[in-house]
């Protein structure tokens, strides 16, 4: 793990509207995440996990504070930097994977490539490779109905590798998992982790995905409860 | 670029859906082509069979005459003097003379308009050759609808009269040396044709004419006192009747694209509630709000060039088969007062083709446009979640 900060939060608030008054989801949270990091926000459900991910992953802002990401402060970005953003530098894994139907395993993966305008050549190479990384060589002409829940969501993991991004954000990626498909998808995680040099923030309250972090912020009602570094984990 | 290729991969993978829009889509399509190439067939056939067996390329009125006015014709007559007499003698135009006269079939009486032409001359089609006299009475030719109203067959034999110049009735009997079958009413409901000095001889109106009709070598202009009316005023009946065919079946086609545009648009409105999560995925992954708006969009447009390729594939042949046998045509459309024939050809031209492809693929896109701009404001958070109600 670097030293050099990636992820930078001060005194940020989160409101939304709620009838005639107003929710606080995230109360002046200030919290630094650095490079290479395999951290994990964990909390109760309402605890503000998914609004702090959906922040720092741009597709949000907030209502008070700052969230600098990736040296770019995200309530300053317009749709079409912060698109870039993401699109460069940032992955998301979501609990329901959130693949493209109709597109097969190969086309899902290819997607962020198609958007950063690589030719036909290089997209194929690194979306082989990053199916390498999850072992689904062999699924590339699937469809996602095709795959069981465990696939798709290693299927999700190369689609947020397959561009080298510097950070990936994964919220609750072992929700509709078994146990075994749970370790072996944040196993893959933390293999790519050490291996790629990538930064990774999971939103979870799975005991299982817990025990693979180095880091654990506990989120309770919106504040940051607890901040733990731990000294080794598993794999 | 991007849009239309994932636009596609959408379209592919949604199976079905995609097609039936495809179909009705391209159905409307054909349909329009077809409407279209009919009316322009009929135009064509109406415009060519007016030239050919009236108009010629154009006609020199005397300035009193008014088509539209028989009174008219007591007066509009002159003699063929001077430069336009060089200009008959040199074959360039040919005379008619037209009067009123009536007829007596059957015991009855009927008017008619009596027109006299050249008997040698060949810048119309009227079988006037028929005319040259070979016994007794007055060779005359009629067209069928003429020949059917007043119940006449070639050769029969039927009582007309007429005035002369002085005003002064005279009668003679008339045989049917034959009856032509010409498209054009005007020509045939209510006339009857007789040789031109034949009838300058009986209404002493020697070496005089109503009007001339211009061959192709007659470079066009007034001569002397006579009025050039070209093609295009002589055919303004014919486009004002086409227009309002036009205006009245293009009712037919547009209602008809209105529904296949209505699925395509009811199609993206449930779309963009139904792929909520996709629109979210995509932004996720880096696309701009804009670019899935142009996704959408471009899947309309999709749909509409899919639409062109199917109606051309199963349309073109379809549509091939009607231009070579033609559709019949019910004898009330006689009725419209301008040449229709037994049978309509309809004619598809690159221009109505490429029109029509524009029109399906400008309206498919502009329908798909209108839902997929709620995509703009769309909360990606709410979105990934599929809650946006």
């Amino acid at each position: 793990m670097s030293d050099n900060p990636i992820i930078s939060i001060t005194g940020l608030s989160r409101r939304f509207r709620m009838g005639a008054g107003d929710f606080t989801a995230l109360h002046d949270i200030n919290l630094t995440f650095k490079e290479g990091e395999f951290a994990g926000l964990v909390g109760p459900s309402g605890s503000g996990k998914t609004t702090l991910l959906n922040i720092i992953g741009s597709l949000d802002i907030p209502s008070e504070g700052e969230a600098i990401v990736l040296g770019k402060s995200v309530a300053t970005l317009s749709h079409k930097e912060s698109a870039m953003l993401r699109n460069i530098h940032i992955g998301f894994v979501f609990q329901t994977y959130n693949l493209l139907p109709v597109y097969t395993v190969f086309e899902n993966v290819e997607f962020a490539l198609l958007l950063q305008k690589k030719n036909a050549a290089e997209r194929k190479k690194a979306v082989m490779e990053a199916l390498e990384w999850v072992g689904l060589t062999d699924k590339e002409r699937s469809r996602p109905a095709q795959l069981s829940g465990g696939e798709c969501q290693r299927v999700a993991i190369a689609r947020a590798m397959v561009k080298r991004p510097s950070l990936v954000l994964a919220d609750e990626p072992s929700a509709n998992l078994d146990a075994q498909n749970s370790h072996h998808i944040v196993q893959t995680m933390k293999r790519l982790n050490r291996e790629l040099k990538t930064t990774f923030i999971f939103a979870t309250h799975d005991e299982k995905v817990m025990k693979y972090l180095d880091r654990i912020i506990t989120l309770i009602d919106g504040r940051v409860d607890k901040d733990v570094f731990v000294e080794s984990s598993k794999n | 670029m991007i849009a239309l290729k994932l636009a596609f991969r959408n379209l592919f993978g949604a199976g079905l859906r995609t097609w039936l829009n495809v179909f009705v889509l391209s159905f409307a399509f054909v349909i329009i082509v077809f409407v279209n190439g009919m009316l322009d067939g009929w135009n064509r056939q109406a415009y060519n069979d007016t030239k050919d067996w009236v108009a010629g390329n154009g006609q020199l009125w005397h300035a009193a005459y008014d088509p539209y006015d028989p009174f008219c014709l007591q007066d509009a007559h002159a003699p063929v003097t001077g430069k336009i007499s060089g200009l008959v003698k040199s074959g360039q135009i040919t005379p008619v003379l037209i009067t009123q006269a009536s007829i007596f079939p059957g015991g009855g009486m009927q008017n008619i308009l009596l027109r006299g032409i050249d008997t040698a001359q060949r810048i119309i089609r009227i079988p006037s050759a028929s005319l040259k006299a070979s016994g007794e009475g007055i060779p005359a030719v009629v067209g069928k609808r003429m020949a059917a109203a007043a119940k006449l067959k070639k050769g029969d034999r039927v009582l007309m009269q007429w005035r002369d110049k002085n005003g002064t009735f005279d009668a003679k009997e008339i045989y049917i040396a034959e009856i032509f079958s010409a498209n054009v009413p005007s020509i045939d409901n209510g006339q009857v044709w007789i040789s031109l000095h034949e009838l300058q001889k009986i209404t002493g109106l020697e070496n005089q004419a109503t009007l001339f009709v211009a061959g192709g070598q007659y470079a066009g202009g007034d001569v002397d006192n006579w009025v050039f009316r070209d093609l295009k005023f002589l055919m303004k009946d014919i486009d004002a009747v086409m227009a309002a065919k036009k205006s009245g079946t293009s009712m037919v086609y547009i209602l008809l694209l209105a529904l296949a545009l209505l699925a395509i648009f009811d199609t993206q409105v449930l779309s963009v509630f139904r792929r909520q999560k996709e629109i979210g995925t995509y932004i996720a992954l880096g696309m701009t709000r804009g670019r899935v708006v142009g996704i959408f969009t471009a899947e309309g447009t999709v749909i509409s060039i899919l639409a062109i390729i199917a109606g051309f594939i199963y349309g073109i042949p379809l549509l091939m088969l009607i231009q070579k046998t033609g559709i019949p045509m019910p004898g009330s459309v006689d009725d419209y007062g301008l040449a229709i024939s037994d049978k309509i050809f309809p004619y598809y031209s690159i221009g109505l083709m490429m029109s029509t492809v524009v029109l399906v693929i400008i309206s498919a896109t502009i329908v798909s446009y209108l839902p997929a701009r709620r995509i703009s404001k769309i909360n990606p958070t709410e979105a990934l979640k599929g809650k946006i109600q």
